[in-house]
């Protein structure tokens, strides 16, 4: 059984639609990312999975149960991450993570300390004198150190540094390997890469693209930088072939999936001295759909 | 170098203009209408020279005093003076309010959100935030003193004249620039906004006690006061100026201050540093209704403080009131209308109405602390959790309805044990604080308008405030005005009992309660349904 769906999921501000037919089917178990520009729907379909929301038509569910109206039952089994944490600036960083322990039940004291002890948090400062990573630290203690089966997180890394930043990612491994469920929004793109076993894209309210990340890139190009001993020709009459460049005697150039045996085919009749090739990133992937119809990588963004 | 600590102040001030147009176009139309409005009434109210003479008698005795300042000498009183003894020092207190919410939002509340920082990244001065918010004051004070001072001089009341009128104007405008100047000195003190705006409240509020006690007894206190000041210009009398250059004099010396610390702290920063907390919660803040409990501990504790001392501070009077009741039999015999009881008790019921106004101030902000919960993104880091609305906003509303309860009992407490250590006659305990509880279903009322308003239209909550002006204005200036009974009516507050002179009327009282209840039902139920942004 899926942990969220939603069946076109829609969402109006007055004449704003801000999520417009969204599907999502994140299976137990699964690590979801969720990615998409600033504005793109990403928070609002958040408050809306969590019932803050209510939507205008079509339907959620997490748990099975109704976003809308069970919300209380559901949050009983889920821990939450905003992606701009805004904490009572007179109350202590360890009062708010006791507070919000409590709100789900007993707090496993042993638990609390261990990751405040990791994520080298001062439980006794005041929130208004925390930094925005802090904050951040105190909203993911408390994630953590809660008994949760689904763990939404919101651009939840976007004020640590590298080091927490690999603690995040350490803490969020420990629970998909307990069989808990992930939901990332994400603006890290790396990070989504390695933590998620499933992406979806979201753009102006309408999921893209979703799938795991092998299936995504099934329709789409891969980079290829090749030299040869006799230089090729007719290239760029090939199927599939794009943004061919030349520099210090190296052709790169991306080429089709569907295509790449008859290029590659085409090309080792040259002569072939050097040739990698490179699955496109996600970033690939991300930018591909947010430029819409323009040409993957423009200028050769390699990496 | 000291040019470039200043650049960019002239368009963060038009800014700042912008950002708080609406708010400074409220505060000035209700500050001139008011005192305008008012004026336009008194040639109607005080025709003879009998109705002012005997305006003159009710005005001298130390619980008037207390309340509003000295009065004038017999013979000089007037249409005039008489307007100036009633309305100068509560219109300098709300001009001093106004003063100390804009610029305390200006100055600290700014920073403390990150637009300064904001502003601050551009290429703009050091000190030029801080000389825009002086800006500020100084606009907004100088067209009050415009507004009032011609204005008042075009009424032209019986004894006034253009330097009374102007100096009335004037008196206003340097009093709010003082509050402004202590703001802003505030600002650079504490660390956050609501801490700025404390300390300046209880500045304005020890100014107010101490001036109260120096006019009632020692009057060199008084002088300690700057409320005590700006009450001794004897304005369209004696037209005394040197409460006005003492009040420049003092914004200057504080403004200086303020530049002067502003200058070497770094953003952010205040000079009343900050304590170290717990580690872990202790069991009371963990639920929905201790955690907004914690969050309004000090309103309730700090109102609750205003409430008693104001309470105590006309208790202690009303010794000095007897005396002076029993000495004119004859005004004894015209007030003595409601039978059964004393002039002291009657005072006492006015005085109690008064205050369970203001103790409705924080009721309401109680009320309404859910909605900038909301807008600043916390109710969300509640809500994500297995917790209701209900309870939540259930919690707050429990709260706000318990120091309601909390307040009138100090409110009475007050009063009644300063009345006993003074008065010959104690005021009888119950009576006392009969009349203060039964101000409480009109309170829950207005709360439960806020929480109707949280709960179908956040953005419409402003009108709670609206009405509370205007039940302030029936209490205060309703029998002046002469408002029809039918907009009296609309004053929740016009239906409670003056207790023990008269009766409780049950039926009313359970028909306001069921109101209340209905509001506040209603508003629960629609914040239950509605999208939470935050």
């Amino acid at each position: 059984m899926a942990v969220i769906k939603t069946i076109n999921l829609t969402k109006r501000f007055g004449n704003f639609t801000a999520l417009d037919g969204v599907n999502i089917t994140v299976g137990e178990g699964e690590v979801y990312g969720f990615i998409g520009p600033n504005g793109a729907g990403k928070s609002t379909t958040i408050r809306t999975l969590l019932g803050m929301l209510k939507a205008t038509s079509g339907e959620a569910q997490i748990f099975g149960k109704d976003v809308w109206k069970d919300a209380v039952d559901i949050h009983k089994r889920i821990a939450y991450v905003p992606g701009d944490v805004n904490l009572w600036p007179n109350l202590t960083g360890g009062e708010v993570i006791d507070l919000f322990l409590k709100m789900k039940g007993e707090i496993n004291k042993a638990r609390r300390d261990e990751l405040i002890e990791r994520f080298k948090l001062d439980p006794t400062k005041k929130c208004r004198s925390y930094s925005k990573g802090n904050r951040q630290k105190v909203a993911l203690v408390a994630a953590f150190a809660s008994d949760a089966d689904l763990y939404i997180l919101d651009e939840p890394t976007s004020g640590l540094d590298p080091l927490m930043e690999h603690i995040f990612q350490e803490s969020v491994r420990e629970v998909k390997n307990e069989g808990k469920t992930v939901f990332l929004s994400s603006h890290i793109l790396s990070e989504v890469e390695k933590l998620c076993d499933k992406v979806a894209i979201i753009r102006q309210g309408k999921i893209i693209d979703d799938g795991s990340l092998q299936e995504m890139r099934h329709l789409t190009r891969n980079k290829m930088t090749v030299q040869t001993k006799e230089p090729i020709t007719e290239l760029e009459k090939l199927p599939g072939v794009h943004n061919i460049e030349k520099e210090n005697g190296d052709i790169s150039f991306h080429v089709d999936t569907d295509q790449l045996d008859t290029v590659i085919r085409h090309i080792s009749s040259f002569g072939i001295i050097k040739l990698e090739s490179a699955p496109p990133t996600l970033e690939d992937l991300f930018m591909r759909h947010y430029e819409g119809t323009a040409d993957l990588n423009q200028g050769g963004g390699a990496r | 170098m000291f040019a470039q600590s200043f650049k960019g102040t002239g368009a963060l001030t038009k800014l700042m203009l912008r950002q708080n147009r609406l708010k400074i176009l409220i505060w000035l139309l209700c500050l001139v209408g008011i005192t305008l409005g008012t004026a336009a009434t008194y040639p109607e109210v005080y025709q003879t020279e009998e109705d002012v003479m005997a305006f003159a008698l009710t005005m001298d005795n130390p619980a008037m005093e207390a309340m509003i300042g000295p009065g004038y000498e017999l013979e000089q009183h007037n249409t005039a003076t008489i307007f100036a003894n009633e309305m100068l020092l509560f219109t300098i207190i709300a001009v001093a309010v106004m003063n100390i919410l804009l610029i305390g939002r200006s100055t600290r509340a700014d920073e403390e959100e990150g637009q300064m920082e904001l502003v601050r990244s551009l290429p703009v001065g050091r000190l030029s935030y801080l000389t825009a918010s002086f800006n500020l004051a100084l606009i907004i004070n100088t067209l009050l003193f415009i507004f009032v001072g011609f204005g008042l001089y075009g009424m032209n009341l019986n004894g006034m004249n253009l330097e009374g009128a102007l100096l009335y104007g004037g008196i206003l405008a340097v009093a709010g620039l003082m509050f402004a100047s202590f703001t802003a000195l505030f600002a650079q003190l504490a660390e956050t906004s609501r801490g700025t705006i404390g300390l300046t409240f209880g500045v304005l509020i020890a100014a107010y006690l101490i001036r109260a006690f120096g006019d009632t007894s020692i009057e060199g206190l008084a002088y300690i006061s700057p409320l005590g000041w700006v009450v001794r210009t004897e304005v369209f009398a004696d037209n005394h100026w040197w409460p006005v250059i003492l009040s420049i004099v003092l914004f200057v010396v504080l403004t200086v201050i303020t530049f002067y610390l502003n200058n070497i702290r770094d953003m952010g920063a205040g000079f009343i540093p900050e304590r170290k907390g717990r580690a872990n919660a202790s069991r009371t803040l963990l639920s929905p209704l201790g955690l907004a409990f914690r969050l309004e501990k000090i309103t309730i504790y700090s109102w609750g403080s205003i409430l008693f001392l104001l309470s105590a501070a006309f208790g202690a009077i009303l010794g000095e009131l007897e005396t002076y009741f029993a000495d004119m039999e004859i005004l004894q015999v015209y007030l003595q209308s409601m039978p059964g009881t004393t002039m002291a008790d009657q005072f006492v019921s006015l005085i109690i109405a008064i205050m369970s106004l203001i103790s409705v101030i924080p009721v309401i902000t109680i009320a309404l602390k859910i909605k900038s919960e909301e807008r600043q993104n916390r109710t969300e880091l509640v809500y994500s959790r297995p917790v209701s609305r209900k309870k939540y906003y259930g919690g707050y509303i429990l709260l706000s309805v318990l120091s309601s309860i909390f307040f009138q009992l100090l409110i009475a407490f007050g009063l009644w044990i300063a009345g006993q250590s003074v008065m010959e006659n104690a005021l009888a305990i119950d009576s006392t604080f009969s009349s203060a509880l039964v101000y409480l279903p009109a309170m829950w009322f207005v709360m439960g308008i806020t929480v109707f308003f949280v709960g179908f239209k956040p953005k419409l909550t402003g009108i709670v405030w609206l009405y509370f002006a205007f039940c302030l204005i029936v209490v205060y200036l309703g029998d002046l005005l002469k408002l029809p009974d039918w907009m009296n009516n609309i004053s929740v507050y016009n239906h409670i009992p003056l207790i023990p002179g008269e009766e409780v009327n049950w039926l009313t009282m359970g028909t306001l309660f069921g109101l209340a209840l209905l509001v506040n039902v209603f508003g629960l139920i629609a914040y239950r349904n509605r999208d939470i942004v935050g």
